[in-house]
């Protein structure tokens, strides 16, 4: 994979210590500054990545070219060892910037002066939630339900260490003495830490069990993958291009979400039908059977995707309008919509809180990008919910999920200080006080799913409360040893 | 003016209307709508917690605890309170009571929209009230340290630079800046730069960078950058801000074991064309355009001792009065722009009042002594920074003498009439001075009304000083310089009738600009930089099509359009 992979176009260069696309070898510079960054995330690593599985041997893809087509290539790797690099989307000739102020001039290979604090802010933002993921999830390879899913989760997580590659590379690359700094400030925050949190609420949450694993890369990466889309279309091409390449990762956690509930929703269904239990809500029974029922499983979605939303920020933003109108930050699949992508007249329907209640009205859409964004988010989470609930159906179980209103459990935003229930009403303190552990996970919840958390890493077997994946990874067997586990 | 980094605005602002019928400085704590007061020992705590739907002008959101006049017009009375009320207090600790945010700064949908006059007021009545924060900790005790946790921006920041120490979240998010030009092509200027450079004295190319980064500056580098005294983690921050307040409040000399008095509300009553209190009355005459305030001078003798001033609190004569005229000041000047010149004259006996005056001089050691002294002082320089034509009418049976006669020398002219006039069986005008014109009534440029008006002639303030106590009639006030002119029966209705119409006649704006440059001989202080060069050059840019034109950068913010500017440098 190195030689003469490495005079393909698009090809990944191996020969430097940090494999890369972007002719690092003979920027002297960056390179050093990457070297030196490179200790640093190892003990970040070695500290604060999968706790107790460094020494394991992990069946992962590591990138070897950006072509669509064969950029993957599989193998046992220690975490450790994992090849981190810096892979930029190809470079496409003549690429414009396509909205806001700029738009027609030629896409910017250079920071514009003017625009540099406001693009660091969004690298840094964007940034800090790859290494937080991490963090967050660094205990769950100890319960893991499966050698399969073991390694989705230590692919995810290289991955997103990864993802924090790229936005240090362009930091350490186009910010200077600035950009060196905020990489080191990415090392030092800590998830859930009182003193050095990370930026963004979400992200100091816990993620205590694999349940909240599955919802965190369904709806929280998928919130990562809506920021990456916008800003894949920005004019700053390098920032373009990484995050076209992110999104290919990105598609991957999204899917160990997508199919892990619906795994749980499976095996749950068939439990239900094998006991002869007809009635959704009849938990203790169904959570005799040792699976989690599905009222529980709404609450764990209801959870994430309030949490969700809340990455979105505020619905009017000037931030947002001024991030799209220098031509950093575009919309969801920007070239496609017909409009004059400069928004300068246009308006955009808002839900806000005025007056005591929750209503529609017209902001002008460059300061409505936020919502939006979340529009489309919520849209493309629609999809997934839909998907599961055809599981539910063709398992001829009556129960629906749904995503709760965008005003239930709101901490930012236009609902930041009221309450709502799931189908948006508005509630008193005390009613939603009465309500919350109908609607959210309770302590005893907790309690439940943690009870089902135990290990299982016997090749081709699984815990009870999940199905087996329909296909392995890389194709392989149900029994293949997908991480070779080793103290350490 | 201090700026807000509202990165959440509404976008459509209305054109602001005020939602009451005047601009009303009284207030009280059960009134205060954005501040939170916590008293524990010698120790008071002074939370911003902005009502965002207490605007004093419809057509914004005071978010992010965001500020406007009426927010500040809280802040200054909590001041005086805490002055007056709470002289166990030692040590002010200035926090937010929002999470994540401190203080965004002034509300810029307010200022997008306010008059320039009222912008200009709004800037003077800020930097006062911190100018007096200053005051406080270097005259009364009452020491201030500032803990910010979240973003401090802007006027935000500026409020913190007022106190005397600056203790910094470190939480990777808590900032401060002051993001003013590159936000909004408009200065920090309610004092922010000045402060950075005179106060904190930030090296001048750094603090040319912290006022270009919009994001502003956190962590160590705030530090290294002297932009704030301290830093500390969240987990050790309450204990760091205790520490510091503890350390501060040692350094202060306010009494111990002293009860405070009473800061009862004022009487008034509000006329057509006339303001009516205990001891003041304004008569405004609108086809003048000018208003006349006289003031009474005192009905008895001083009390006996510092007990029986205690007991008098604020019915004492000198404090009823100070917080009478104040209050008119600012009303004149908020709610009556078109009244050019404002006639000060006073009624009473010159022997009580200076026997007022020698009470608090003799009494200078006692905390309230001293406060009332203080707060004449803060008056004094109100007087002196308010831009209208001040004209001084010493007449018989008037009582300018001491800290009154400070008024005529605040003036831009005082005239003296000498002798009797025709019919009349009041006693002839004099003047007198008393130790409280040679020291602790200081202007802005730190020099006494009189040495700052015989600025060549330092002689004349000795002489003027072996004066003290006795009587001073006409022809020697003038002989002494401490008039312009004394005029007899004869000459003084037309003389002072034609001046008063000519002044009238000139351009308002000519004459604020004249009366700023010439009140304030001598020295620059901070606070004569503060607002002679600071607020004066803000003014200007305010003024401007960049920053208030279709394009300019205050009316395109939160719109996301950049603004555009005009690139001539002037
Ligand atoms: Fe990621
Ligand atoms: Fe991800």
């Amino acid at each position: 994979m190195n030689g003469s992979a490495a005079y393909v176009e698009g090809a990944v260069d191996y020969t430097t210590k940090i494999p890369n696309n972007v002719n690092l070898a003979e920027d002297g510079r960056v390179l050093k500054a990457l070297e030196q960054w490179h200790p640093g995330y190892i003990d970040w690593w070695m500290s604060m990545g999968p706790e107790g599985f460094q020494a394991s041997e992990v069946y992962l893809r590591t990138a070897v070219s950006i072509d669509p087509k064969g950029w993957a290539k599989f193998g046992h790797v220690k975490m450790p060892e994992y090849r981190w690099g810096v892979l930029l989307a190809p470079q496409e000739e003549g690429r414009l910037v396509n909205f806001g102020a700029h738009k027609g001039e030629k896409a910017w290979q250079e920071v514009p002066g003017e625009y540099r604090a406001m693009l660091r802010r969004l690298l840094v933002i964007q940034g800090d939630t790859e290494p937080a993921s991490v963090e967050q999830q660094r205990h769950l390879g100890k319960t893991a339900p499966s050698l399969y899913d073991m390694r989705n989760l230590f692919q995810v997580n290289v991955e997103e260490g990864r993802h924090l590659w790229a936005m240090v590379y362009l930091l350490q690359k186009y910010f200077g003495k600035d950009g060196r700094e905020e990489a080191e400030g990415l090392l030092e925050r800590r998830s859930g830490d009182v003193d050095k949190p990370r930026m963004l609420g979400a992200f100091n949450e816990a993620t205590p069990d694999w349940l909240s694993f599955y919802m965190f890369t369904f709806f929280t990466d998928r919130d990562g993958k809506m920021q990456l889309e916008s800003l894949a279309q920005s004019g700053f091409d390098p920032l373009s291009r990484t995050c076209r390449f992110m999104l290919t990762e990105e598609a991957h956690h999204m899917f160990v979400g997508e199919t892990g509930v619906g795994r749980v929703i499976e095996r749950t269904c068939e439990a239900m039908k094998a006991a002869g239990i007809e009635d959704p809500f009849d938990i203790a029974r169904i959570r005799a059977l040792g699976v989690i029922d599905l009222p529980t499983l709404q609450k764990k979605a209801n959870l994430h995707f309030s949490l969700s939303l809340d990455l979105f920020g505020s619905e009017v933003s000037t931030n947002a309008a001024n991030f799209f109108n220098s031509g950093l930050k575009g919309r969801f699949m920007e070239t496609k919509i017909d409009d004059d992508h400069r928004l300068t007249s246009a308006v955009y329907p808002v839900l806000k809180f005025i007056d005591g209640e929750i209503r529609m009205v017209d902001e002008p859409a460059l300061t409505a990008l936020n919502m939006r964004l979340r529009d489309d988010y919520v849209k493309d989470c629609q999809g997934g919910v839909n998907r599961w609930n055809k599981l539910i159906e063709k398992a001829g179980v009556r129960f629906a999920l749904s995503l709760p209103s965008v005003a239930f459990n709101r901490h930012i935003g236009e609902f930041a200080g009221v309450e709502a229930s799931p189908d948006g009403k508005l509630l008193t303190a005390a009613q939603w006080a009465k309500m919350r552990d109908q609607w959210l996970p309770s302590s005893g919840d907790g309690e439940f799913i943690a009870s089902l958390m135990t290990p299982c890493w016997e090749r081709g077997e699984y815990a009870r409360w999940v199905s087996p994946p329909k296909v392995g990874v890389d194709n392989k067997p149900g029994d293949f040893d997908y991480v070779r586990i080793h103290a350490g | 003016m201090g700026i807000a980094l509202i990165s959440e605005t509404d976008a459509q602002a209305l054109a602001p209307r005020p939602r009451a019928s005047f601009i009303d400085f009284q207030t009280e704590p059960s009134r205060y709508r954005h501040w939170k007061l916590r008293f524990e020992g010698e120790r008071a705590e002074l939370a911003m917690d902005v009502d965002e739907n207490g605007g004093l002008f419809e057509g914004y959101l005071l978010k992010l605890n965001s500020y406007d006049l009426g927010v500040d017009i809280e802040l200054a009375d909590a001041l005086q309170r805490l002055r007056f009320e709470h002289p166990e207090v030692r040590v002010v600790v200035l926090k937010s009571a929002k999470e994540k945010v401190f203080c965004a700064g002034a509300n810029i949908r307010m200022l997008a929209g306010a008059t320039h006059a009222h912008k200009v007021n709004f800037c003077k009545f800020t930097n006062e009230t911190r100018n007096g924060m200053e005051d406080s900790s270097r005259f009364s005790g009452q020491k201030f340290l500032c803990a910010i946790k979240g973003t401090a921006a802007g006027g935000g920041y500026e409020l913190a630079l007022a106190c005397d120490e600056i203790i910094l979240a470190d939480d990777g998010s808590s900032t401060v800046s002051l993001p003013e030009i590159p936000l909004l092509a408009v200065l920090p200027g309610t004092g922010g730069l000045t402060r950075v450079t005179d106060k904190r004295k930030t090296r001048r190319d750094r603090a040319d960078a912290f006022c270009t980064i919009e994001e502003g500056v956190k962590g160590k580098r705030a530090v290294e950058w002297r932009l704030v005294d301290a830093i500390a983690t969240t987990s050790k921050f309450d204990a760091a801000v205790n520490a510091a307040a503890a350390r501060l409040a040692a350094t202060s000399d306010r009494p111990v074991g002293a009860a405070g008095i009473a800061l009862t509300p004022l009487m008034r009553e509000i006329g057509e064309t006339s303001l009516t209190y205990a001891l003041v009355r304004v008569d405004i005459d609108n086809a003048a355009r000018r208003a006349t305030i006289t003031l009474q001078g005192p009905a008895s003798a001083p009390p006996a001792d510092v007990a029986a001033l205690h007991a008098m609190g604020a019915d004492f004569y000198s404090l009823r009065l100070a917080r009478e005229l104040d209050d008119a000041i600012l009303h004149l000047r908020a709610n009556a722009p078109e009244i050019g010149v404002i006639v000060f004259k006073s009624e009473g006996d010159p022997a009580r009042a200076l026997a007022h005056d020698a009470f608090l001089g003799d009494n200078a050691g006692h905390w309230l002594a001293r406060e009332i002294v203080n707060y004449w002082k803060r008056l004094l320089k109100r007087i002196d920074m308010t831009s209208r034509s001040l004209v001084t009418m010493i007449e018989p049976g008037s009582c300018f003498v001491g800290i009154l006669a400070e008024i005529a020398f605040a003036s831009d002219r005082a005239f003296m009439f000498s002798g009797r006039m025709k019919g009349d069986d009041r006693p002839e005008a004099t003047l007198a001075l008393s130790a409280l014109n040679f020291g602790p009534l200081p202007m802005s440029n730190d020099l006494t009304r009189l040495q700052t008006r015989f600025i060549g002639e330092p002689e004349s303030v000795e002489k003027a000083r072996a004066t003290i106590g006795s009587s001073i009639d006409a022809s020697d006030a003038e002989t002494l310089g401490l008039v312009f002119e004394s005029l007899d029966d004869v000459d003084w209705a037309d003389e002072t009738r034609i001046f008063l119409e000519e002044r009238s006649s000139f351009s308002p704006d000519g004459l604020t600009g004249l009366e700023a440059n010439l009140r304030f001989a001598g020295p620059e202080t901070m606070e004569t930089k503060i607002f002679g060069r600071l607020t004066a050059w803000q003014n200007w840019i305010f003024q401007r099509p960049n920053a208030v034109g279709p394009e300019g950068a205050l009316k395109r913010y939160g719109s996301g359009v950049k603004a555009g500017f005009n690139r001539e440098r002037v």
